[in-house]
């Protein structure tokens, strides 16, 4: 079987569990939910289809496929409005202990994310906003043999229902990563009232904390860095597959709704607007295929590759979600259409990881201008 | 197959042997490239092919721009691009032998007599008129946009031979000589200053019935493989210079282009990165054979970006824009064919308006994208299944 074809067979595979498993009714009532997961979806995923194993190494528990399997993954969960820690645990956490190389963080966490036993999720945001290095106050202090954690995290993906929390803080050496168990002495993590309900976000406030060194101190930022822009590569996949479904969504309402005796979308602004639609989620497509493809096999730009990849992306899935709504017309507008699901999550993924704005600052500083 | 490619491989090694490149004129190493079946090495033997696979002619490409042979498309860009396929699957056996070599050699340049002042994107509503006079059709009417044809010997025309039938099916395709009595070629000025394209009279021209292109009243078909071969030809990844990367070169100049400047340049900088990134994944597709949406955006993708990038290298260029190198009239003629020189950047951004219109409107590639890759229900015509005759016109 070809590369292709393998990739082929696992988003059949993905795509029909996901149209069983999270149906647009399944996505309203666990957006109500206080943990906003079905932990028996979860479990089917880990234990069934294996899917939080995928890119982890086989001596880590995992099954060693690539990052493009994964992305895979991904887009068909953007395409379903999957709610599920599985962004959190297995693009952020995953991804930050694999680059940051501590072999013991990686032995004691990987093979429980693998078997779908642990989430977890990763921290780096404050009361600021953003994603680099300059967004992150928070100090370590050292104590005893070990470290405490204190001040407050921001926007942090499904921490509610995390057992790791893999935190950025500064020590006397730089920028650091710690992991901290949310059960521990001095940490809160209160659930916020997000934008787009089917990701939820947390406020993390650790008061000295106990947390453990994950890496060397100071050394963690080149890790982080790149798992956060290796994160945006999956988000970029999971914006392409929302992006197709709302275009898929529009396409059927307009062949079947009639106006002035004809199918709307027999209209010519109905009809290059769509195209337009088109053209630009196949634009994002390749945008995120080629960051996917220089993530495994590790292209020399591939950070450029992948802000590139997260800029384009977010721009293509909050227009196209936005003309969604345009094009269905009143019902669009409805909290009882799903136009709005996508909108939401659209607008919200734009600013997870970095806005395009940001992205694109990337672009032009690897650019050199 | 292998048999196949080392009769290619030999007969490629072989031409090389007896004309080297560096010491053989160009047409008469074209003309035994042609012999020796070389052109097209699908076509049939004596048509200037080897009646072998398409993709092997990679292999013949290849082998001679190594070896610093001459490349003849660029004398002929519409002979080469649009008539030689067209002939391939439409043209009579007698049709082949008469002008493919010619065609290939350089003696016949092709020009193209398709659109009218009246038919634009609406090419089926064309109104010049082939009547049949004996073994011949007399032609009248009026073309536009035909660019080459003041140094053309071969037209590739379209006429209606049947107003009472439905628009697409009363048209025909013939292959006109261009230096034939009552064919007037008049050079059309464009706003860029000099004459790329032309108008062509078209004043009872006497065309033999054995240069018609198909059956009668056939003809859009037969035009069709032209267009298809056409947007090929606009959709393509431009290895040269492309104006993405002149408003980068432009930008590197300027000592400080400020925040608004900066953010354009890194958004066309990415636009034209992600172009570039679809046109390779069409490709692959393609090659696959998974015809993806993809391949029909290029045309629409590159017109727009490359008219935003020429309008930034403006932007970019500040008040020297408000200049121009020379608004003097020029048309083609077979020396400045063979000088391309580097264009003002100026010109290339006056030129750019015409990128949404050639080769099918942007709105028309809209409705293309919209209906033959979306599926959605083509807008009510009331000119579908009307007789020529009937429709109105104006």
């Amino acid at each position: 079987m070809s590369t292709n074809d393998a990739r082929d067979e696992l988003r059949r595979v993905v795509r029909q569990f996901l149209e069983r498993r999270s149906t647009e009714s399944d996505v309203r009532r666990l957006m109500e939910d206080e943990a906003g997961y079905d932990p028996a979806v979860w479990t089917t995923m880990a234990d069934q289809l294996g899917l939080q194993a995928m890119a982890i190494p086989e001596e880590l528990g995992g099954a060693g496929f690539g990052y493009q399997e994964l992305c895979v993954v991904f887009e068909e969960m953007g395409r379903a409005l999957l709610p599920s820690p599985f962004f959190a645990t297995v693009g952020l956490a995953a991804t930050a202990l694999l680059e940051c190389g501590d072999q013991e963080a990686m032995k004691r966490h990987l093979p429980a994310i693998a078997s779908g036993e642990l989430v977890a999720t990763l921290a780096v945001g404050e009361e600021r906003g953003g994603w680099d290095e300059s967004a992150v106050d928070m100090r370590a202090q050292p104590s005893g043999s070990g470290w405490t954690l204190s001040g407050v995290k921001r926007f942090v993906p499904d921490a509610h229902v995390s057992g790791l929390l893999l935190v950025v803080a500064r020590t006397a050496e730089g920028l650091s990563l710690f992991a901290v168990d949310p059960h521990s002495a001095g940490c809160r993590v209160e659930v916020e009232l997000t934008l787009d309900l089917t990701r939820k976000l947390s406020r993390v406030r650790l008061d000295a904390t106990p947390a453990v060194l994950v890496g060397r101190a100071g050394q963690a930022w080149d890790g982080v860095r790149r798992a956060l822009r290796f994160a945006a590569v999956a988000l970029a996949c999971e914006q392409v597959g929302g992006a197709r479904r709302v275009l898929d969504m529009t396409l059927d309402h307009v062949t079947v709704r009639h106006q002035f005796g004809r199918p709307v979308g027999s209209f010519q602004a109905v009809k290059h607007k769509l195209a337009d639609m088109l053209v630009d989620i196949e634009s994002a497509r390749s945008a995120a295929y080629d960051a996917a493809r220089a993530v495994a096999e590790r292209d020399a730009d591939v950070e450029l590759a992948a802000s590139v990849a997260k800029a384009v992306c977010s721009d293509t899935y909050t227009r196209a979600a936005a003309t969604a709504i345009q094009l269905h017309g009143g019902i669009g507008f409805t909290w009882e259409h799903a136009a709005q699901l996508y909108y939401k999550r659209a607008k919200s993924s734009e600013f997870l990881l970095g806005t395009p704005g940001h992205h694109r600052d990337l672009v032009g500083r690897a650019l050199g201008i | 197959m292998t048999a196949e490619l080392d009769l290619v491989v030999t007969t490629t090694e072989d031409l090389l042997r007896s004309h080297p490149p560096a010491r053989t004129p160009r047409r008469d190493f074209l003309a035994a490239q042609f012999d020796a079946g070389l052109a097209w090495v699908h076509f049939p033997v004596g048509s200037g092919g080897l009646g072998v696979a398409p993709p092997l002619q990679r292999e013949v490409t290849l082998r001679l721009a190594d070896a610093g042979a001459p490349d003849g498309a660029e004398f002929n860009r519409l002979g080469y691009s649009m008539g030689a396929p067209t002939l391939a699957a439409w043209g009579t056996r007698a049709q082949q032998e008469r002008y493919l070599r010619p065609l290939f050699v350089g003696d016949e340049r092709w020009c193209q007599l398709f659109s009218e002042p009246g038919a634009g994107s609406d090419l089926a509503g064309l109104s010049t008129r082939a009547v049949r006079d004996g073994d011949a059709w007399v032609v009248n009417g009026q073309k536009v946009w035909s660019s080459l044809a003041t140094i053309s010997q071969v037209g590739m025309l379209i006429a209606r031979t049947d107003p009472e039938q439905p628009k697409h099916r009363g048209l025909t395709y013939f292959l006109v000589d261009m230096d034939a009595p009552g064919v007037e070629v008049r050079p059309l000025r464009q706003l860029t200053g000099e004459a790329e394209f032309n108008e062509v009279y078209l004043t009872d021209v006497r065309v033999p019935d054995s240069a018609r292109v198909g059956e009668v009243s056939d003809g859009w078909r037969v035009a069709m493989t032209t267009l298809m071969e056409e947007r090929v030809l606009f959709n393509r990844e431009r290895t040269e210079r492309t104006p993405a990367d002149l408003a980068l070169e432009l930008y590197r100049t300027r000592p400080d282009p400020g925040p608004e400047l900066r953010t354009r340049m890194i958004d066309l900088w990415v636009r034209a990165r992600v172009q570039r990134l679809n046109s390779r994944r069409a490709a692959a597709n393609r090659t696959a054979g998974i015809p993806g949406p993809e391949g029909s955006i290029g045309k629409l993708v590159y017109a727009e970006l490359n008219q935003d990038a020429l309008e930034l290298c403006l932007d970019l260029l500040g008040d020297e824009s408000m200049l121009y190198d020379s608004y003097e009239m020029s048309a083609y003629t077979e020396e400045s064919l063979t000088r391309r020189a580097e264009q003002d950047v100026r010109r290339l951004f006056l030129r750019s308006r015409a990128y949404s219109i050639e080769g099918g409107t942007s709105e028309i590639m809209r409705n293309i994208l919209a209906e033959r890759v979306l599926g959605l229900p083509p807008e009510p015509r009331t000119d579908k299944n009307v007789p020529f005759s009937r429709i109105p016109r104006g």
